[in-house]
């Protein structure tokens, strides 16, 4: 059964969450899912900018939507933040038209035409309910068994409400990690912010955010955090060093993507999924992994 | 028009209620002289028409000009029709052939424009004379009411209703679905505001109500069908199978304490304890009689055991007893089905379910019972931890536009009891976490004063979460309150050793069915509607049909306890009048014109209308029919006629309103 999404990786995916891209094909090719990366899209505005310039903010959604809904498919996007930009944006222009009217004018210079005709995902629901976590499983060689693993979700995944999720309390993260043979815990903080870009602007505040994630993830015993944003991925990772020498903690909790987890469990080499370029190294708790892997294949051996 | 008719019309000043917005004077000097042609032999205007010297008036014109129609031009007829009706009566005009002309709220309280408002006028008096016309004499339908009474549901509410009307030399019939009758009010600890134990003031009426000579208690039993009308409804009853055999059984108790099977019992516990597979609900149960809850019984499902039937002294276990159906005549029934509680599982962020320590307000009902399941002590989930700080959270599920947007009504007074209780008990630190501390009746506020002095802490705002995730040192082990305090604008975290969440109430998951299966509506909520709100709450828009206690909706045990004595009342009024007269407005079917094609069967939402399998043809029944017209207006063959509403009525009434047959040059005027 081949699925075929519209693929708009985002600023991020470019540069400084490389990996997940990287993660994020690699896997997709496996589990028999096309990503088709829109053309000369643009950058979706970030989580500040439709407090400065609403319309233009819009504007720049509206310009990848309308590029994405040529293609005919639903269009999918990594990063947490282009993923509610672009939903909030298709949601909106839908509900006023006279505004959807007034940006297509703008587009027109572009031969291009937004009609809300374009379904809106994040990656992680590709996994969750386009393949399934039924379907992930049947195809997992190398269990991640006894990794504990904290399920990140972040503020934004689940803001848009959907019909299909408990906004307050989802689950298929949890299903996700769990159909890759790794042990999801119960996190606590799993949808609180990381900070965003409070880390530029109001740092204080930002790192008290992430230390209190950590310290959750670190109180659940998870080996590894999980995640699916690369704001979160770089909040918790990079500033993990000045969290330590704000607080006085000593954390060093490897921050993943969970399409590297998903990789991994389904053979794909480290190197392909981005592996080893972290501020925190994931090599312990995935040497357990090996292990686990090797356990495994010991006993299928057997 | 053959035999022309003698019509007198009058307009009502209604204070300045009318007489402020349309000019009275005029309308009914314009109705004198421009009606005439239609009949109009007299037209007056009056202060008040509704009051003794009004309707005097009306009566005196009668006799003096021998009027045969009567219009009337105030009020709605929501208000006074029956008041003039009454009036022709008395004059010996058939009471049917008077007419109200609402101008006062469709006239006067709508428009400002003084002039417009009395052209308005002058029409829907034009269209009530040309409807009066065509009215013809019509005799109420008279039918006998059976003095006997259904009351379903067995709760405070059920069970004052039935005593009142027991007690007056009436026939009751106590249906409950459970076990025992009681309620949700046998499961309580104390009730405020007074604290007195609820068992203690509940059971002495349960006793009455299950010895008393004129109640027939049928418990572990729900109604089926109900078929007839008011007076003479025939109500089938399933008694499901107690697999006990009443005669015999005399409630000793050897059978439940021999049951070697412990169930879980989330009803009467709210699955805080244990109860047996053969179990009376809690030891005062009436009747005294146990039921074997056949799904858990080890017989039924294994085919071994038969433990009780060995023991029981007077061989009273009959494992082969079957459901029972009873039909039973009454001429009233009394809905008093009570509430649910709200899932608090649904509030996710609250963790019940998933955190130990966090209980609904049944539960600590059950917790706090000296008949519970931990004796009345106060403990965490453990069943030997007590707490050292309690967090109390209103609203739960209530005032949410999420859930249930209406507030639950108890659930202030509910978690101010809690608050007193838990101090009393355990010396614990207690937070109260409201959004509004409503305390409206007798004695509440006094209470609310009370626990203020206790040290109770009350914190204004809306639980945001509760979460066992540390974070601040103090925490450990305890279970954190996310809220903002809202009086002074600060994010708090509470930790606490023990949560209660004070759910509010919800109407029964099948108050749907129950509402359709007895041919009353209940509202988007879901609650069961009054005829009333206000002037008359505990009879509905079914004639013979009453509701009281939390079915209407959320309220305490005094309002639910007034309401089953209301509703009783209500109907010992009906009972002693020995008939009923029934408003003739009726639809009927003409037999020759209808087709049998049913559409008019499932529209009825009074189940009015019978099928005649053998003619093929729809025929209703006078006394089921309310004459709200949807079949009339549905039947594509033009057959169904609802008198007060024929054609001839409805068109002449029209071409009055638009002043048809009046001439030209006088409407100018």
């Amino acid at each position: 059964m081949k699925k075929e999404f519209a693929y708009f990786p985002g600023c991020s995916l470019e540069k400084m969450a490389v990996s997940y891209h990287m993660s994020a094909m690699e896997t997709t090719k496996k589990l028999g899912v096309h990503l088709k990366e829109l053309e000369d899209w643009n950058c979706c505005g970030a989580t500040t900018y439709s407090y400065i310039d609403e319309l233009l903010a819009y504007t720049l959604s509206a310009r990848n939507l309308a590029i994405a809904e040529q293609t005919g498919l639903d269009v999918v996007a990594p990063c947490s933040a282009c993923y509610k930009n672009m939903y909030f944006t298709a949601a909106h222009l839908k509900k006023d038209p006279d505004l959807a009217e007034h940006i297509n004018f703008a587009l027109e210079e572009d031969n291009l035409h937004f009609t809300g005709n374009v379904g809106v995902k994040h990656l992680i629901e590709v996994f969750a309910y386009d393949i399934g976590p039924e379907e992930l499983r049947s195809k997992v060689v190398k269990p991640l068994t006894g990794v504990k693993i904290a399920p990140y979700y972040g503020c934004q995944i689940v803001r848009p409400q959907k019909d299909h999720e408990d906004v307050e309390l989802p689950q298929f993260f949890e299903d996700i990690l769990s159909a890759i043979g790794a042990t999801p815990v119960n996190y606590p903080l799993k949808m609180r912010c990381c900070g965003g870009s409070l880390i530029i602007s109001s740092r204080p505040a930002a790192l008290s955010m992430v230390r209190n994630l950590l310290q959750c993830a670190v109180d659940a015993q998870a080996d590894i955090v999980a995640t699916a944003c690369p704001m979160c991925q770089v909040n918790l990772e990079v500033y993990q060093q000045q969290v330590n020498q704000e607080f006085g903690t000593n954390f060093s909790v490897p921050i993943m993507y969970f399409t590297q987890l998903v990789g991994l469990a389904l053979g794909i080499p480290q190197k392909k999924l981005g592996i080893g370029k972290e501020f925190v190294a994931a090599t312990p708790a995935l040497l357990r992994v090996e292990q686990a892997g090797a356990a495994s294949d010991q006993e299928t051996k057997e | 028009m053959e035999k022309k008719e003698r019509i007198g019309v009058y307009v009502c000043h209604c204070g300045t209620n009318i007489a402020g917005v349309v000019n009275v004077g005029e309308v009914s000097t314009w109705a004198a002289e421009n009606l005439k042609e239609q009949g109009v032999v007299i037209a007056r205007d009056y202060k008040f028409m509704c009051s003794s010297l009004g309707q005097e008036l009306i009566q005196k014109d009668i006799k003096e000009h021998g009027l045969t129609r009567v219009v009337v031009a105030a009020c709605s007829p929501h208000l006074h029709e029956q008041t003039f009706r009454n009036a022709c009566k008395g004059a010996g005009l058939n009471p049917y052939l008077s007419e109200l002309v609402s101008i006062r709220e469709q006239s006067s309280w709508v428009h400002t424009d003084k002039v417009a408002a009395t052209e308005k006028s002058k029409a829907l008096i034009a269209g009530g004379v040309a409807r009066v016309i065509h009215h013809e004499p019509l005799e109420p339908l008279r039918v006998p009411i059976h003095p006997a009474t259904l009351v379903v549901g067995g709760g405070i509410a059920g069970i004052q209703a039935a005593l009142e009307i027991a007690n007056a030399g009436y026939p009751v019939y106590l249906v409950e679905r459970e076990p025992s009758i009681g309620g949700h009010m046998a499961q309580f600890d104390k009730t405020f505001p007074t604290l007195d134990c609820s068992a203690c003031i509940l059971t002495p009426k349960m006793v009455e109500a299950g010895n008393h000579p004129n109640i027939t208690l049928l418990t572990y039993s729900e109604v089926e069908k109900v078929d007839g009308y008011v007076g003479n409804f025939v109500v089938t009853i399933r008694k499901r199978a107690r697999s006990v055999n009443e005669e015999l059984c005399t409630g000793c108790g050897i059978c439940w304490e021999k049951c070697p099977k412990k169930v879980v019992d989330n009803i009467f516990e709210a699955g805080m304890g244990t109860r047996k597979a053969i179990y009376v609900p809690f030891p005062q149960a009436v009747p005294k009689y146990p039921v074997i809850d056949r799904e858990n019984c080890t017989y039924y499902i294994k085919g071994t055991c038969k433990a009780c039937e060995k023991f029981c002294p007077t061989n009273a276990i009959d494992f082969a007893q079957e459901d029972q159906l009873l039909n039973v005549e009454v001429g009233n029934i009394i809905l008093a089905t009570g509430y649910e509680l709200f899932d608090a599982r649904r509030i996710t962020q609250y963790g019940y379910g998933r955190l130990a320590n966090v209980f609904t307000s049944l539960e600590f009902e059950r917790l706090s019972n000296a008949a519970g399941p931990t004796g009345g002590n106060i403990v965490l989930r453990d069943g030997k931890t007590v707490p050292k700080v309690v967090g109390i959270v209103h609203c739960v599920g209530s005032r949410d536009k999420n859930y249930n947007e209406y507030c639950s009504a108890i659930c202030c007074m509910q978690s101010l009891k809690f608050a007193h209780l838990v101090h009393e008990r355990t010396g614990a630190e207690v937070y109260n976490f409201y959004i509004d501390i409503r305390t409206p009746a007798k004695g509440y506020e006094e209470f609310y004063h009370r626990l203020l002095e206790e040290g109770t802490h009350f914190i204004r705002g809306k639980v945001a979460e509760i979460s066992d995730a540390v974070r601040l040192p103090g925490e450990e082990g305890k279970l954190i309150i996310q809220v903002e305090d809202t009086l002074t604008g600060n994010q708090l975290r509470v930790p606490v050793d023990m949560v209660i969440l004070s759910a509010g109430l919800e109407p029964r998951r099948d108050a749907k069915e129950v509402a359709n299966k007895f041919g009353i509506s209940c509202s988007a909520d879901g609650w069961l509607i009054e005829r009333h709100p206000k002037l008359d709450p505990v009879a509905t828009v079914t004639e013979g049909i009453y509701i009281a206690g939390c079915v209407q909706g959320p309220k305490d045990i005094p309002a639910s306890v007034a309401q089953g004595a209301a509703a009783a009342a209500r109907i010992l009024g009906k009972i002693q009048q020995k008939e009923i007269a029934l408003e003739p407005v009726r639809a009927s079917i003409n037999q020759d014109q209808c087709s049998g094609c049913r559409i008019c069967n499932n529209l009825c939402p009074f189940n009015a209308i019978l099928f005649h399998e053998d003619r093929m043809v729809s025929e209703v029944n006078p006394a089921l029919c309310q004459g709200c017209g949807t079949c009339v207006a549905a039947c594509p063959a033009g057959a169904i006629s609802g008198t007060g509403f024929s054609n001839e009525q409805i068109l002449s009434q029209i071409e009055g309103l638009l002043l048809l047959n009046i001439p030209k040059k006088e409407t100018v005027a």
